[in-house]
């Protein structure tokens, strides 16, 4: 005797409202504004944090200093991604995700790489950011980074 | 560490892609009941219980209310690790080393294919800086990948050994999910999902349960004549920002296993450890694991494989259970790999039994690209 076991279909749907807090406001504010990407630098260790955090993961300090990055950078790590789910991927696959450091930060920025085909992405490319036109306060006001143009 | 802790039983679900005939609770039962069936134990026997389990994989928060009934936690205390299965035992041992408990069952339960893996995993990624790219475990597990590689010059051949061995042992696994005698070729050639990251790469999502009595060492001859005992162990986080990392190291990872290594009294894990199970996520992993939990130097993952030191009938097999790439259900695959790491040393292990392992390690991780490490060092002598 084997009987159908019943499925219930559903979802949750919670909506939330989630603050950014001081810095990543200033972060996204000086891109809206000044089309500046900027980190925070921590008084102890002396890294330049990017994207911008108050405090610093490995000291405990508050960073204290806000400094330009970038904005072009060099790709340090990338993957061209094969697979779909529309329900989160902003890109239509396949596309390439890449840790990106930008000249002058201590960390990588994990971002999309656009106006390039994905067979020609290289660890070490030189990459430069594509601003959005109508910035929203969200990461991909940044609506990619692209090869910087060598002429 | 004053008095001492064993592992007097072990239980767990086959792994597959879908467990429909079975809710979270039933699957649950099952363990339980094969736990107690096997010990001898009952509900009047466990102290307490410590599950692990998550609310956003069981689409249900307070995930662990949908098992209390079956674990016995009526009128017990009952608390739940949202986190790998893993750092479960390593709460339910400090419990019963805190005197004020005999014995823990540790269990663990997920049910993969009831939600969107893609999706909760994306839902872990902070709203602020990083949801909206879109990313989840596969894609930044293939940055991992690519780090490693580049800096290590390991090719994808070699990774591709992983997944020829690891589906191969679990030929002999009547628990796994995926299994099969595969060649290279046939790992290179199983298409991309994120470069590097190959199908026969990435572990399958699972649907199961494992648990195990743990036990204090005046009571364990109540319940098993086989004890494991708990030697060691250690556990550390890495940062959470990706990019903070170098993502081809692990110093989460090489803290978890000195301090495991230094609690058990292990100088050279290469000689002294007889089998190890490590969270194998994706097949690049287990190299990158090895190397950092000090089987070989660095970059040298794929050479223990070759040279056979870490295949079924080598001097330090890695992962005879099949490992993760076999069978992955979220949060228990840790508790698995010290289930696995126990039977070894019970000699219970069935076609996949290391003759004669007298001393384990078992690994868990969570989080992404190894965010979190526990390494367990486990033993058969006291
Ligand atoms: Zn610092």
């Amino acid at each position: 005797m084997s009987e159908e076991i019943i499925v219930r279909r559903t979802a949750l749907r919670i909506p939330y409202s989630w603050a950014a807090g001081a810095h990543a406001t200033r972060f996204y504010r000086e891109i809206a504004d000044r089309r500046r990407i900027m980190g925070t630098r921590c008084p102890r260790c002396e890294r330049v944090l990017v994207p911008a955090r108050k405090s610093c993961s490995r000291c405990f300090q508050d960073t204290t200093e806000w400094v330009e990055v970038g904005p072009a950078g060099v790709v340090t790590s990338f993957t061209i991604v094969h697979y779909s789910e529309p329900r989160i991927q902003p890109m239509e696959p396949p596309f390439a995700v890449a840790l990106i450091r930008l000249d002058g930060a201590d960390t990588a920025l994990i971002h999309l790489l656009g106006e390039v085909e994905p067979s020609e992405v290289r660890t070490g490319m030189r990459v430069e950011p594509v601003f959005a036109d109508e910035p929203k306060g969200r990461i991909l006001d940044i609506r990619y980074f692209k090869p910087v143009s060598v002429d | 560490m004053s008095g001492q802790v064993a592992i007097v039983g072990v239980a767990q679900t086959r792994f597959q892609s879908e467990k429909r005939a079975q809710n979270y609770a039933e699957l649950v039962h099952e363990v339980v009941s094969e736990l107690f069936r096997t010990t001898g134990a009952t509900h009047d026997d466990v102290d307490n219980i410590v599950s692990a389990s998550s609310d956003f994989w069981d689409g249900r928060t307070i995930s662990n209310m949908a098992i209390q009934d079956v674990v016995g936690a009526y009128m017990k205390s009952e608390s739940k690790v949202s986190s790998d299965g893993t750092l479960a035992v390593l709460y339910g041992m400090m419990r019963i080393l805190s005197g004020q408990y005999k014995t823990t069952l540790v269990v663990a339960h997920s049910k993969g294919s009831e939600g969107v893996p893609n999706l909760i995993a994306n839902a872990a990624f902070d709203p602020i800086y990083q949801r909206q790219l879109g990313i989840d475990g596969l894609s930044t597990s293939a940055l991992q990948a690519r780090r490693y590689m580049e800096k290590y010059g390991v090719s994808e051949e070699d990774v591709a050994l992983v997944s020829v061995k690891n589906l191969g042992n679990a030929r002999k696994n009547p628990y796994a999910q995926v299994a099969g005698e595969f060649t290279v070729e046939e790992v290179m050639q199983s298409g991309y999902l994120a470069e590097p990251i190959k199908k026969l790469e990435a572990s399958p999502i699972s649907d199961g349960a494992c648990a195990l009595l743990l036990a204090r060492e005046d009571i364990v001859d109540r319940f098993t004549d086989k004890p494991v005992w708990l030697k060691g162990v250690g556990h550390c986080q890495d940062s959470y920002y990706l990019g903070d990392r170098d993502l081809a190291e692990s110093d989460a990872l090489a803290v978890a296993a000195r301090r495991a290594y230094t609690m058990a009294g292990i100088d050279d894990p290469r000689r002294e450890i007889d089998v190890a199970e490590v969270y194998d996520a994706f097949a690049y992993q287990e190299l990158m694991w090895t190397e950092i939990l000090g089987f070989c130097p660095r970059g040298e993952g794929a050479e223990l494989i070759r040279s056979g030191v870490s295949t079924m009938d080598g001097t330090l097999p890695v992962n005879p259970s099949g490992g993760v790439l076999a069978a992955h259900a979220v949060i228990v695959a840790g508790l698995v790999r010290v289930a696995e790491a126990a039977l070894q040393l019970r000699g219970e292990a069935g076609e996949h039994q290391i003759p004669g392992a007298k001393t384990a390690l078992a690994h868990g991780s969570f989080g992404y690209c190894g965010h979190m490490h526990c390494v367990w060092i486990l033993s058969n002598e006291k």
